[in-house]
């Protein structure tokens, strides 16, 4: 009985910090938000949230519902997991940085002509956004692209942010461009409010289910062939098949090597490293995070008298990513690896 | 007796909770951001992974390869680690666990700040169905996490 008491008071101890933090809006961004939008909202692999002009275009529901459905196929999360206490209390912390009163919030859709909003989406938004309004290239992070630039431009037929932003707010954004961003304001670009109103008409015909493509897959997380070939004869047949398909070699090295000393390292557990730095380029343009399954590398294995080669699985990996972009990227990466490890073991 | 152990469960995980809310911890990866720039975070790193009774194998500077092939790039650099008795058992126990070993954290440069992620070693609970190396990989969650929060609250 004595330990029952004294264990309820330990747990109610414990969860009252936990309930103040809960309330705690710079916490509570500190630990969902900044990693991508940065500490103080200027942005990264985030948007700017600080963005005098993004505050003042986005009603609180916008924000809300932005957390809520996250951006499937995209870098941001959903989290679902937050109260809708926990929820008001980021928004409210990302509304502080604001220095004018935001947009009120109307869901009243807006009724006009789509077909002609999709050419005038053509001729004015693709360059940026673009074609299916599907954004531009990469995450935003400034790895991938030049410094001067504070955003990619989003996908606009993102279903979490067609679930998230109204017509209203939309043609906002149209007509008043955002500052600090190659996004000019509607009359700049010679468009009337009529031509405003049906590119939003366009974009919400666009909106697809929220769904998500994280799920279970059936591919194995190893590719794994036997092969007929001793252990020397197979390494080397794996670094000519790397080479043949223009990868770089850039090491062979004991799977032990840098935990044993160098005469304990294991000799029939090899592993060959190489990179196609074109294609590492671009898979870290797209998203930078992808250095958890990087560079390159096939194992050579001896074990009981069999020989195997064995890798990582890209294409198992990419759905973590949940970008249709890189999904493509490592379906390209898995048949490669194939590729090499067929022709070392044919 | 019953209602002592799940007790004693919920305090553990009570204990637990504000040690997991450091990082942005999805069951997909595991992500942080140092307000510290680069050199001092990979500091920083190295030795959060030392004290938590690891070590480092490598650090892989991918950045410097992409340079010299003429791409312009931030610091981008790969850290290896493990536990040199467990690599050894592992190896020889579970060969195909190979391609996921060592553990590996990313670490690039983002202007003045830093950015860390690693794979969630939970992922290779679903990866891997062997019993007993659903406990292993259940620490090294742990073990990640900890270090990440280390990195993250040495500003």
């Amino acid at each position: 009985m004595l330990n029952l008491k004294i264990y309820f008071r330990l747990i109610v101890l414990l969860l009252f910090p936990v309930i103040l933090h809960a309330a705690d809006g710079r916490l509570l961004y500190e630990e969902n938000c900044a990693v991508c939008h940065g500490n103080n909202g200027a942005g990264g692999v985030g948007i700017p949230l600080s963005n005098q002009q993004f505050l003042q275009q986005s009603p609180d529901e916008y924000l809300r519902r932005s957390i809520r459905h996250g951006r499937p196929g995209r870098i941001m999360p959903a989290f679902a997991s937050l109260s809708e206490a926990e929820v008001d209390a980021i928004v409210g912390f990302i509304r502080a940085w604001g220095k004018a009163l935001p947009a009120q919030w109307d869901d009243t859709p807006i009724q006009a002509d789509s077909v002609r909003g999709k050419r005038i989406f053509t001729e004015y938004c693709v360059a940026c956004h673009g074609q299916q309004a599907h954004g531009g290239k990469g995450t935003g992070l400034r790895f991938s692209r030049a410094r001067d630039l504070p955003v990619i431009a989003p996908s606009l037929s993102n279903p979490g942010f067609l679930a998230s932003v109204s017509d209203l707010m939309l043609k906002r954004i149209i007509l008043q461009g955002r500052k600090n961003t190659p996004m000019q304001p509607a009359s700049i670009l010679g468009l009337t409010d009529m031509d405003v109103k049906d590119i939003v008409s366009y974009l919400r015909g666009l909106q697809q289910p929220l769904f998500s493509n994280i799920s279970d897959v059936a591919e194995p997380a190893m590719l794994i062939y036997d092969s007929p070939y001793d252990f020397d004869t197979t390494l080397n047949n794996i670094k000519r098949a790397a080479e043949g398909i223009n990868f770089r070699l850039i090491r062979t090295q004991a799977v032990n090597a840098g935990f044993v000393d160098k005469e304990d390292e294991s000799q029939q557990q090899q592993v060959v490293y190489f990179c196609n730095f074109n294609f590492l380029y671009e898979a870290l343009a797209l998203d930078p995070r992808v250095g958890v399954f990087l560079p390159c590398r096939i194992t050579v294995v001896e074990q009981a008298g069999q020989v195997q080669v064995m890798s990582v699985n890209p294409k198992r990996l990419s759905v973590l990513f949940n970008n249709e972009q890189l999904d493509t990227a490592c379906d390209e990466m898995t048949e490669l690896y194939r590729s090499i490890m067929e022709e070392a073991t044919l | 007796m019953r209602n002592v152990t799940s007790l004693q469960l919920l305090f553990i995980s009570l204990l637990l909770l504000p040690v997991v809310s450091q990082a942005v911890v999805t069951d997909e990866l595991i992500m942080i951001r140092s307000q510290q720039d680069f050199p001092t975070t990979m500091v920083n790193l190295q030795d959060a992974i030392k004290v938590q009774g690891y070590q480092v194998s490598r650090v892989q500077r991918v950045d410097v390869g992409l340079s010299k092939s003429g791409f312009k790039t931030d610091r981008y650099r790969l850290v290896f680690f493990g536990k040199g008795s467990e690599i050894e058992f592992l190896r020889k126990k579970y060969p195909s666990l190979i391609p996921y070993l060592p553990l590996k954290i990313v670490i690039f440069a983002e202007g003045e700040e830093t950015l860390l992620v690693t794979l969630n070693p939970k992922q290779l609970m679903q990866m891997y169905s062997e019993p007993s190396l659903q406990p292993i990989f259940v620490r090294w969650q742990q073990d990640v996490i900890n270090i990440m929060r280390v990195v993250r609250v040495a500003d």
